[in-house]
């Protein structure tokens, strides 16, 4: 294999490793005011993800590192161009951040609760915008002949963009509660799993369509195949939470969403940044890639490091496996 | 102002802000480290309760370090993706390399050794908080390589773009080695100050003595050797700096003219770029031993090198904005050395198992918390200015590395955004430090680490 094609799969990998991880931990960031009824459910909730979140975070970090080295050019022309919707994600991602660590700092409702609708809203936005950030890669944007965006920030928001949006963010929602009923006990847990039944069922829905969309910009059988396996796992994930069998749904809902990333990956390849205006101006594993030198020495790198990573990061879910109880 | 200048205000204000966390996420974790290892040896349960005290303040600061450290790795591609575009196959690696090994350590391990209280055997626990300090120190060494490659450009070609020859001379690049021991014991000199300045203000009001002279004196020691260390590694620095651009050198000193040998001015009253000094006060022949290591060596000056570059370069202006430049430099070393001479001063107070000292050196000890924030402030805002007009030194020019497709507008927004935002996050960090800083220390029993895991909330 190529080693352009082996960092189109490794940057594969470090999005569903993002979305996979952090999509529970901002699901129950956006849960906090649907699932808690009061301050100590709040905290269980925030509790559940405490010591993992931070580190699902560097996933992304990682990913947009390992793109700004694999492939500058999609790094570059990615970054630029969708400015503003990434200091969205920026703002929100701090603000979210900081509310985890900070909202218990200070004994006042004022200050909790202020803290807690940043959390909710930090949540929020990226759950949307990430969507519409990957459907707008696969659709394509206007690239000129330099790789450069000519579009403006409304043309990201096209019905296409908008309903993957929607369905990052309801499949995220959903993996949250899943992940809330798995890791709380009693009746947060019992509240979560109804809340997942309840988002889980639009999340379906807005995948179906989103996914079928999502052929015409590439689609082949494979692809086809990949669709249909991620809504299955979907569907199994909300027919294991409705018997009570959390565990399974959670791993489900992960499938659900590691394929989903899959799926959109293969319909991009071989392009990683297709042009709406000219197809050859887009941006290709080739010609957005940096040389084999630095692909070789990071291969070498990456293909001892990152299973290290995911050791220890399971490591983490290991001991930190019990159900989160308040008293 | 246009999108250039726009972007340049937010690397600098981004940046900077930054660069308050992480000398403190650097130090602390060490630190930190430290008191939880006396604890685990000696079963002192004051070395305890000053890990939970300190532990604290050290994770409000992180979190500020980690959110606001996405933002920098963004930036590159948002507003220099010209730039981005030129270096990635270089840049880009000790970036990724950064996130993948010690990124995900630091994070991991942090979260492990905040909610592993009781919950993992005391040994494993330690070890946590021991491979957070190492991720942090690993995590300086590739973004400082990186920041080297711009400094003084080795191991690649340019081929339209510049592209890598030789990976381990970029890491090994004669910058980055005298860098790294720089920045980090800089880093363990703020550290220091926290752990100084804190148990000050406890110890000026007599509380928790068995928990605060431990820590003011480890705090002393961590000050004394990382300016120790910054001086040794900011000499040869210097040194270095003087062979790789030898304008920076010349506009750290505001030297117009070549001179053999070459004094070094203390300050200059007259014009702030120093081309007509009213009063200098000056060191003979101290510049060119800081520069070349002779007492007698030739230092180029400002003029001469301009020309030169002129020559290999082409018609433009080579020189950086020297006020900045000679002020920073001048600035960076002060502010570091008064944090030093506060802690001897405090070093003489506490000998002999006792604790002297009146209302006003303890209230010199607080303030001095400022010192290292800004001595890392000045020392970054110097090396990175005094080596304009260049983005990556004599390979391409800042002008030339911004994106061109964001506009002003842009820019503009983004940058007001970050300063509301970081703005309001500095008042309530600070807030935040200065409240658990007062707080008394946990007391023996709650600082006991039970498995309670259900009952005990880490936030």
């Amino acid at each position: 294999m190529e080693l352009t094609e082996v960092w189109f799969v490794a940057i594969t990998v470090l999005w569903v490793g993002y979305f996979v991880l952090e999509g529970f931990d901002f699901g129950v960031g956006m849960m906090l005011p649907v699932v808690a009824r009061n301050e100590t459910e709040r905290r269980v909730m925030i509790d559940t993800i405490g010591p993992v979140w931070d580190g699902n975070e560097v996933w992304l970090i990682t990913a947009g590192g390992a793109t700004f080295a694999a492939f500058p050019e999609w790094y570059a022309s990615l970054f630029s161009g969708f400015y503003l919707p990434l200091l969205l994600i920026l703002v929100a991602l701090i603000v979210r951040g900081v509310g985890f660590e900070y909202r218990g700092k200070r004994d006042s409702v004022a200050w909790r609760l202020r803290w807690d609708a940043g959390i909710v809203a930090g949540s929020f936005v990226p759950a949307l915008l990430w969507g519409i950030a990957f459907a707008n890669i696969v659709r394509g944007v206007r690239l000129d002949a330099d790789h450069e965006y000519v579009g403006t920030f409304w043309d990201l928001l096209n019905p296409y963009a908008l309903l993957g949006g929607l369905t990052t963010l309801t499949l995220f929602a959903t993996h949250g509660a899943v992940f809330l009923a798995l890791k709380t006990r009693g009746e947060i847990s019992r509240r979560a799993a109804s809340v997942a039944l309840k988002t889980g069922v639009a999340a379906a829905v807005l995948m179906v369509g989103f996914l079928a969309w999502t052929q015409i910009y590439g689609g082949v059988v494979g692809t086809v195949i990949l669709a249909v396996f991620a809504v299955l796992a979907f569907a199994s994930a909300l027919g294991a939470i409705a018997r009570g069998r959390q565990g399974w749904a959670f791993l489900l809902s992960a499938v659900a969403i590691g394929v989903t990333v899959i799926s959109l990956f293969v319909v991009l390849h071989p392009n990683v940044l297709p042009s709406t205006i000219n197809p050859a101006y887009s941006l290709t594993v080739e010609n957005a890639a940096a040389t084999p030198k630095t692909l070789g020495i990071m291969t070498g790198i990456a293909a001892f490091f990152l299973p290290l990573v995911v050791l220890y990061q399971s490591w983490t879910y290991w001991v930190f496996r019990h159900r989160v109880g308040a008293g | 102002m246009d999108a250039l200048e726009l972007a340049r205000w937010q690397f600098g204000v981004t940046t900077v802000y930054h660069f308050l966390f992480v000398p403190v996420t650097i130090g602390m974790s060490l630190l930190v480290a430290i008191l939880n290892t006396a604890w685990v040896r000696t079963g002192k349960v004051a070395y305890l309760r000053a890990t939970k005290f300190f532990g604290t303040l050290f994770l409000i600061n992180f979190a500020m370090g980690v959110v606001t450290g996405i933002v920098q790795e963004f930036q590159f591609g948002m507003n220099w993706s010209t730039y981005s575009r030129f270096v990635g196959d270089i840049f880009g690696a000790p970036l990724a390399l950064e996130a993948l090994l010690a990124f995900f350590l630091e994070s991991t391990f942090l979260g492990l050794w905040l909610f592993g209280w009781g919950r993992l055997p005391k040994r494993v626990h330690l070890a946590c908080i021991w491979i957070v300090a190492f991720g942090t120190m690993l995590s300086a060494y590739f973004i400082l390589a990186a920041n080297s490659f711009m400094q003084w450009p080795v191991g690649f070609k340019v081929n339209q773009r510049a592209e890598l020859v030789d990976f381990g001379a970029v890491l090994t690049n004669k910058v980055v080695l005298a860098t790294f021991p720089h920045t980090v014991f800089g880093c363990w000199l703020a550290g220091g100050v926290i752990l100084m300045a804190v148990s000050a203000w406890h110890l000026a009001r007599k509380r928790d003595l068995e928990v605060f002279r431990p820590s003011l004196r480890l705090g002393i020691a961590a000050v004394l050797v990382g300016a120790l260390g910054t001086l040794v590694s900011g000499d040869i620095l210097g040194k270095i700096m003087t062979q790789t651009q030898p304008m920076k050198m010349a506009a750290a000193e505001a030297l117009y003219e070549t001179r053999q040998p070459a004094p070094f001015s203390l300050f200059t009253i007259g014009t702030l770029d120093g081309t007509k000094p009213i009063y200098q006060l000056e060191i003979p022949n101290l510049l060119s031993q800081l520069a070349t290591g002779s007492f007698d060596g030739k230092v180029e000056g400002i003029n001469n090198l301009q020309a030169a570059y002129e020559r290999r370069f082409g018609p433009g202006d080579y020189r950086p904005y020297i006020p900045v430049a000679y002020w920073g430099f001048r600035l960076m070393i002060g502010f570091g050395l008064l944090a030093a001479l506060v802690a001897l001063v405090l070093l003489w107070l506490t000998r002999g198992r006792q604790v002297r000292g009146t209302g006003w050196v303890w209230k010199v000890a607080v303030w001095s918390v400022v010192l290292p924030f800004l001595a890392h402030s000045f020392g970054w805002i110097f090396t990175e200015m005094a080596r304009q007009p260049w983005i990556v030194f004599t390979q391409m020019k800042t002008a030339d590395g911004v994106s061109p497709s964001v506009g002003a507008g842009t820019v503009l927004t983004s940058l007001i955004v970050f300063t509301i935002l970081y703005g309001g996050l500095a008042l309530v960090e600070v807030g935040l430090m200065i409240k658990y800083g007062r707080a008394t220390p946990p007391s023996a029993d709650d600082a006991e680490p039970h498995d309670g895991g259900e009952t005990s909330f880490a936030y």
